[in-house]
């Protein structure tokens, strides 16, 4: 941390001291986005990059805080007819900005600027999310998927084989092993509990999350994570809870710090947390594969989460040539390599993870490759990922209700039930105000 | 509420001699050593919020996550203070806050002391129209109806400046109100003598009613600098350069919500001092004026 | 009382215009927009719009959610109010007692009030926090109850509770602290010459002339909860676990900052405007007619 922020500090001096007086004419790009602390230096500096690698054009990169307060600035800006040229929107958010009318889609913008960007070199599950009718429209930022983090110490500690578990039922097994020998407090948990537990579950094991294919085919969609898989899984969760096997810690990462102080020995959690932990964790420590429940359930493949960035329409048509030329450079395996490295996050170009081979970057840094392995299968209209309008909104029904379930005032069948019809009702109400 | 019982009653103050000083209450059954310990009790539980969060600005980040939990000061305060000051161009943030606190406070402060002059000291047209209208906004909240307010400012043009940043924050009641509380209790008799006199309505108000509103105006300007030092959601909306940031915005820039990365407690809490010197500041120094000025005007 | 006034006929117009301006601008313009929003379907970019009359308005009526927000606000409001007022009056009282060091006790126990709601959410988060905690530990010592806030809808309502009455004590202590000077010392020796002990006192003497200030303070306070006491519940807890501590503005801002259902979000406000229209009408009421002491 420290360092990467010296050697940031040294790049600034040297570029402030060696670049010419800028030149008059630049057109200025605005990006809005919600990467904080040390996300934030790395996006500035992939900005510093662009802007220092030609003259025309200027990227002023801008926080405007959490990704839903970027979304709603971002709509408050566009209904002022002054939108940010391009805005970070998250996974959760893709279907309230297909059906906006107020983006414009990567593919046209790159085709109408003659920017050639081959989109086939971009990896299936991230395109697939992002696509409509084949084509993509916008371009891939962050992206990630959850895989299971193991203290190594504590499997020891318990006399558990050193390797992570690859089942649900292997996972409550050492759990158990390691609460009696009281190797840790708890078994595992997990962050962003909607988002591991039923948004990557239900793909992972090829199972419908919703009707017209997740809600790519049609407006009209409901949700099916209470069936007998939904209620499978979050039935064992929650008696797992009550065991001490697992330990519900709150949504999005407010639970990491159970794994980081060794309360709890194993944590599913995005694969972007790994450059962190790579820094503050005082244990041996190793990823593994998103559990699975096994036959008869098919091995499919996670969804990819984190955000994409879109450019909106209804800035002046000579700024959107350096707006393409940005993304062109985003895209090159030079950068994707770099912000990989960096973040975390996945590389998500087919040429960008060869070169990452070549240099046998996955031999050294394995934890890098695991979920790059989840997302490998050709996906299914099951895997290719969720298209749910309001789905903010969505997850915050299924958590609140998750949170019942776990708490022990609702079964998982009762709770499950809950948050489907509040999600499809929320879902209707998508749909109602989205007829022309 | 009790405005004209209260300021009679800030008026029994001023005749026993001012409201800091210490005089003889009631005779004390309690011995002072019971008063001195609850005392110290009431400060030791108000403060350690604040005493906690400095002592894990001092801390690496290894001290402060170790159990059990230190709540001595450590070695690393210089560290942690020089990386949230520069992490987050702190001076620029900080003069920015400073900015929109004084020029909100004493923005309100003038406008209300002149509407509220107009309300007491004249009878004109539309009258109780005018005090309708500006009083029913006595608290409004400005979470609920941000997005409106954003579009009245878009259309004014004044998207990402000091205006945008600080006149909607004036839009409140609660000064005027205090103004127009404040000014019934002035003696009828003072301003008929003015008038006498010939002092014009403006000399009045300048001459006369300024110099006895001091204590009041001085409790409003803490109420409303903090008011205003405080604001989030407001300026994170309004702002789109880094220039125009406020430090409440830089301070939760540093809370780490996407959940990829691990907290930096220390880091946090070395600015979250920093964010909140500048109110406590204001309140400390002039708490004096502050209680005097509460009970004439009651905020 | 009849009062003396100015006679000009266009001063008083001037006066008051940039408080008309400014309250017009940024509070009828927005509420007037609330309002008619709230008759809309609204998508996010404001694109597509229907009229759907009070649709948004009967599906509040129907919807549970609403009703437990409104409990919440309740629950939240009367705790923050009775916690920050009882500290008040008690630390206000002990700070005009006869003993030595008093200014610095009271420059000691008002400064609270400086702190930024988000701040001190910040500071009572880490205080709070399940792993790292202080209070969660020694709370571990004294009994095996987990207060995991983060599961448990009650602790965490009381975590937020306790942090926002923090920030608003220092306030009430002011308040308290000048009431108190302002009672005359000689009826107090009256009182305790006819043998009277501390207790008594304060509670036949002290406290009713006090009401009025406490009157202005409960309703301050309450309303300070209902709708100030944002910034708490945004950097804790933002309404969990399962809407346990989410209340009524924050319902507003989350349907719609987050959720982005404008429609829904604007006639919520439109609620909480009437209410707030009410209670500052009552709050008028009262305080013209009232002159106590």
């Amino acid at each position: 941390m420290k360092r990467s922020a010296s050697i940031v500090g040294v790049l600034t001096a040297a570029v402030l001291l060696a670049a010419p007086a800028p030149a008059a004419a630049k057109t200025e790009i605005h990006f809005w986005h919600a990467m904080g602390g040390q996300l934030g230096e790395a996006t500035n500096e992939l900005v510093r990059q662009f802007n220092q690698s030609q003259a025309e054009h200027e990227v002023k990169a801008l926080n405007k805080g959490t990704y839903p307060e970027v979304l709603t600035a971002a709509i408050a800006a566009y209904r002022q007819k002054n939108p940010p040229h391009i805005v970070q929107v998250f996974d959760v958010g893709t279907q309230t900005m297909l059906l906006s009318g107020a983006v414009y889609p990567i593919f046209q913008l790159t085709r109408e600027q003659e920017i050639a960007i081959d989109w086939n070199d971009f990896i299936k599950p991230v395109t697939g999310y992002y696509s409509k009718d084949g084509n993509l429209y916008s371009m891939p930022f962050n992206s990630s998927s959850p895989i299971l983090y193991v203290n190594r110490d504590a499997f020891k500690k318990a006399g558990l084989p050193d390797r992570p578990p690859a089942t649900w039922r292997e996972v409550g097994e050492a759990s158990k092993k390691i609460l009696a020998a009281g190797a840790a407090k708890c078994g595992f948990t997990t962050s962003w509990p909607s988002w591991t537990m039923l948004e990557n579950t239900f793909p992972w094991h090829d199972q419908p999350f919703a009707t017209n294919a997740n809600g790519y085919t049609g407006l009209d969609t409901t949700l099916l994570i209470n069936g007998e898989f939904g209620v499978k899984h979050i039935g064992q969760l929650a008696a797992w809870q009550k065991e001490g096997v697992f330990s519900y810690g709150g949504r999005m990462g407010q639970p990491d710090p159970k794994f980081i102080n060794g309360d709890c020995a194993m944590l599913v959690q995005s694969s972007a947390v790994i450059g962190g932990f790579k820094k503050s964790l005082k244990f041996e420590w190793g990823t593994g594969q998103l559990p699975h429940w096994g036959p008869p359930y098919r091995k499919q493949n996670t969804v990819v989460g984190g955000a994409t960035l879109w450019v909106m329409k209804g800035q002046k048509a000579s700024d959107y040539p350096g707006v393409a030329r940005f993304m062109k450079f985003l895209a090159e395996p030079h950068q994707q390599m770099w912000w990989h490295v960096t973040t975390g996050y996945l590389p998500i170009t087919h040429s960008a993870i060869k070169n990452l081979e070549t240099g046998h970057h996955f031999k050294k840094n394995p934890e890098q490759w695991t979920a790059l392995s989840q997302l490998t299968a050709k996906p299914t209209p099951n895997s290719l990922g969720h298209r749910l309008g309001n789905f903010v909104q969505i997850r915050e029904a299924i958590e609140g209700e998750l949170e019942n379930i776990f708490a022990g005032t609702k079964t998982a069948k009762q709770g499950l039930d809950d948050a489907v019809a509040k999600g499809n009702e929320i879902l209707k109400e998508f749909a109602a105000s989205n007829k022309p | 509420m009790a405005a004209d019982g209260a300021v009679a009653a800030s008026a029994r103050v001023e005749a026993l001699g001012g409201a800091a000083t210490m005089r003889r209450r009631w005779s004390l059954g309690w011995g002072a050593f019971v008063v001195h310990a609850l005392l110290l009790l009431s400060v030791a539980v108000i403060a350690f919020p604040l005493y906690y969060a400095f002592v894990i600005s001092t801390q690496t980040l290894q001290e402060v996550i170790t159990r059990p939990p230190i709540l001595r000061p450590s070695t690393n305060l210089l560290p942690n203070y020089v990386e949230a000051w520069t992490r987050s161009h702190m001076t620029r943030l900080l003069w920015n806050s400073g900015v929109v606190a004084v020029v909100s406070a004493v923005g309100k402060v003038t406008i209300s002391m002149l509407s509220a002059f107009a309300i007491v000291y004249f009878n004109f047209r539309g009258k109780s129209l005018a005090f309708w209208l500006i009083f029913v906004t006595l608290m409004l909240p400005v979470e609920v109806r941000i997005m409106a307010t954003y579009e009245v400012i878009g259309n004014l043009g004044w998207l990402d400046s000091y205006a945008g940043l600080t006149v909607p924050l004036m839009a409140s009641a609660t000064a005027t109100f205090l103004f127009r509380q404040f000014y019934r209790t002035v003696p009828n008799e003072l301003v008929e003598a003015a008038q006498l006199d010939g002092v014009g309505p403006l000399r009045f108000l300048w001459a006369f009613l300024l110099p006895l509103s001091w204590a009041n105006i001085a409790a409003l300007f803490v109420v409303l600098f903090i008011y205003g030092w405080n604001q989030y959601l407001w300026p994170l909306m309004i702002t789109n350069t880094e220039a125009m940031r406020v430090v409440v915005i830089g301070l939760e820039d540093l809370i780490p919500r996407t959940g990829t990365h691990i907290p930096e407690w220390n880091v946090l809490m070395a600015a979250a001092m920093m964010a909140l010197l500048p109110p406590v500041a204001v309140i400390v120094v002039m708490q004096r004026w502050f209680v005097k000025g509460l009970i004439e005007t009651e905020k | 009382m009849k009062r003396a006034v100015f006679k000009n006929r266009r001063l008083p117009y001037l006066l008051v215009l940039p408080q008309l301006a400014v309250t017009l601008a940024f509070f009828f313009w927005p509420a007037f927009e609330s309002l008619r929003l709230s008759f809309f379907r609204t998508s996010p970019f404001g694109d597509k719009r229907l009229f759907i009359g009070l649709d948004n308005f009967r599906k509040l009526v129907v919807d549970p959610e609403y009703y437990r927000s409104i409990l919440n606000s309740f629950v939240f409001a009367s705790g923050v109010t009775a916690l920050a007022l009882g500290t008040g009056l008690f630390v206000a009282a002990l700070a005009t007692q006869k003993v030595r060091g008093l200014a610095m006790y009271r420059a000691a126990v008002l400064w609270p009030y400086g702190i930024a709601p988000p701040v001190a959410g910040i500071i009572f988060l880490f205080i709070f926090h399940p792993s790292y905690g202080v209070l969660p530990y020694w709370l571990s010592f004294v009994t095996a109850y987990e207060f995991n806030w983060l599961l448990k809808g009650w602790v965490a309502m009381a975590l937020v509770v306790v942090a926002t009455a923090w920030t608003h004590v220092g306030y009430n202590i002011a308040f308290f602290l000048a009431g108190l000077l302002a009672i005359p010392a000689s009826v107090l020796e009256a009182a305790s010459v006819d043998g009277a002990g501390p207790v008594r006192r304060f509670r036949s003497i002290v406290f009713p002339l006090l009401s009025p200030i406490t009157f202005y303070l409960l309703v301050v306070n309450m309303i300070f909860a209902f709708f100030g006491a944002f910034g708490v519940i945004h950097a804790v807890t933002q309404g969990g676990p399962s809407r346990a501590t989410e209340i009524m503005v924050f319902k507003a801002y989350k349907d719609g900052f987050i959720g982005l259902n404008l429609g829904s979000s604007a006639a919520q406000s439109v609620v909480l405007m009437v209410v707030v229209i009410v209670l500052t009408a009552l709050q008028f009421r009262f305080v013209e007619k009232r002159v106590t002491y």
